[in-house]
């Protein structure tokens, strides 16, 4: 394409400084990109000397509350557990992703949604809007990533987030359930592919 | 089976096989010094306000959002499944790289940040007819209303 000016930088996609939290790093990124100005001539392309793979960083370390009300879905229960923290993360960052679908507040109802699928309900039964499924595990998922950021001790690694939510919380696996039960019920692939990252099962 | 946006193999495979434009010229120009220069940001992350219409699901949003410097109730429009917004999600810098530049103004590396600043979604069309054409003109115009002397872009 010729770009006049380019610094290449091999970090997995949304991370385009490279690390969260690392103000060292990300100044180290910027200095080598306003370096590029110096060039006499274009088209420049230059390579950062630090490359960041995707896989093999560190877990994210993150507790899940223990059981509330025992009378609910684990995942019902844990995510409502969750909301003071999804809150202090609100209160210091004063953003949030969340509202493709829902709000905070139906993230707790949304889930139960998902557990009626699990427990043999039909997909269209149980109050998800035509095409809404989607967006809804995007904001569930916005939740629990942006509230992990708040509590999780360490650096927040590349996929550390997704791996957190989907291997080790009650809302990941009920979404990843609810998404086998639907395919193996031969529902239309575009309802419940996208609830989870190609690749997972 | 791997996780998409996990395998850098697959992205690599994918990102070659995305049509880009063939340009016979390269617009190059000599700055001003950085000490000296203005400096905006223009981001692929799709970001906007919270509260927002933000971007739409697709590859037909070619809209920019114009981003105030003080702005940091900003939410990543970018929603594919595939995507880690975990990053962002700790740290809006990684991908709007706004307080570093702020303090990059304070010290004196850069001559100041720009009052505005701009997010365009990733998935444009595949002749990027549209930025181009319309909205990056449009864009440019309003960084050099503003006196911006340096752009800084963060693809996502």
């Amino acid at each position: 394409m010729k770009v006049p000016r380019a610094l290449h930088t091999r970090f997995p996609v949304g991370l385009s400084l490279g690390k969260p939290r690392d103000k060292e790093f990300q100044d180290e990124v910027l200095q080598a990109a306003f370096d590029l100005l110096a060039e006499p001539e274009g088209p420049v392309i230059k390579e950062f000397p630090v490359s960041i793979s995707a896989t093999g960083g560190e877990p994210l370390l993150c507790p899940l509350p223990p059981r509330l009300n025992t009378e609910l879905h684990p995942a019902v229960d844990e995510a409502q557990a969750l909301r003071a923290a999804y809150d202090r993360a609100y209160e210091k960052n004063q953003r949030t992703s969340i509202g493709m679908q829902i709000s905070p507040d139906q993230v707790p109802e949304a889930l139960g949604r998902f557990v009626r699928i699990v427990e043999g309900e039909p997909w269209d039964d149980v109050g998800f809007p035509a095409g809404s499924m989607y967006g809804t595990v995007h904001d569930i998922r916005c939740y629990y990533e942006e509230l992990a950021c708040q509590l999780a001790d360490g650096p927040i690694t590349p996929w550390a987030t997704e791996e957190w939510f989907y291997d080790h919380t009650e809302a990941g696996q009920i979404i990843l359930k609810a998404r086998r039960t639907m395919r193996d019920e031969e529902v239309d692939q575009s309802i419940w592919f996208g609830l989870a990252p190609a690749g997972r099962q | 089976m791997s996780v998409f946006g996990k395998d850098e193999a697959a992205i690599g495979k994918y990102a070659a096989s995305v049509p880009v434009p063939e340009f016979d010229t390269t617009s190059f120009n000599e700055p001003k010094p950085l000490n000296r220069a203005r400096v905006a940001i223009v981001t692929t992350a799709a970001l906007h306000r919270e509260g927002g219409d933000g971007f739409e699901l697709g590859d037909s949003d070619f809209h920019y959002e114009t981003l105030p410097r003080s702005a940091r109730d900003l939410a990543l429009g970018h929603h594919s499944v595939n995507f880690d917004r975990g990053g962002f999600a700790a740290d809006i810098n990684v991908v709007y790289p706004i307080d570093r530049l702020e303090e990059m103004a304070e010290n004196g590396t850069i001559g100041g940040v720009a009052d505005h600043h701009y997010s365009f979604a990733g998935n444009q069309s595949e002749t990027v007819s549209e930025i181009r054409l319309d909205s990056g003109p449009l864009c440019a115009k309003a960084m050099l209303a503003e006196g911006v002397d340096v752009v800084l872009l963060t693809g996502t």
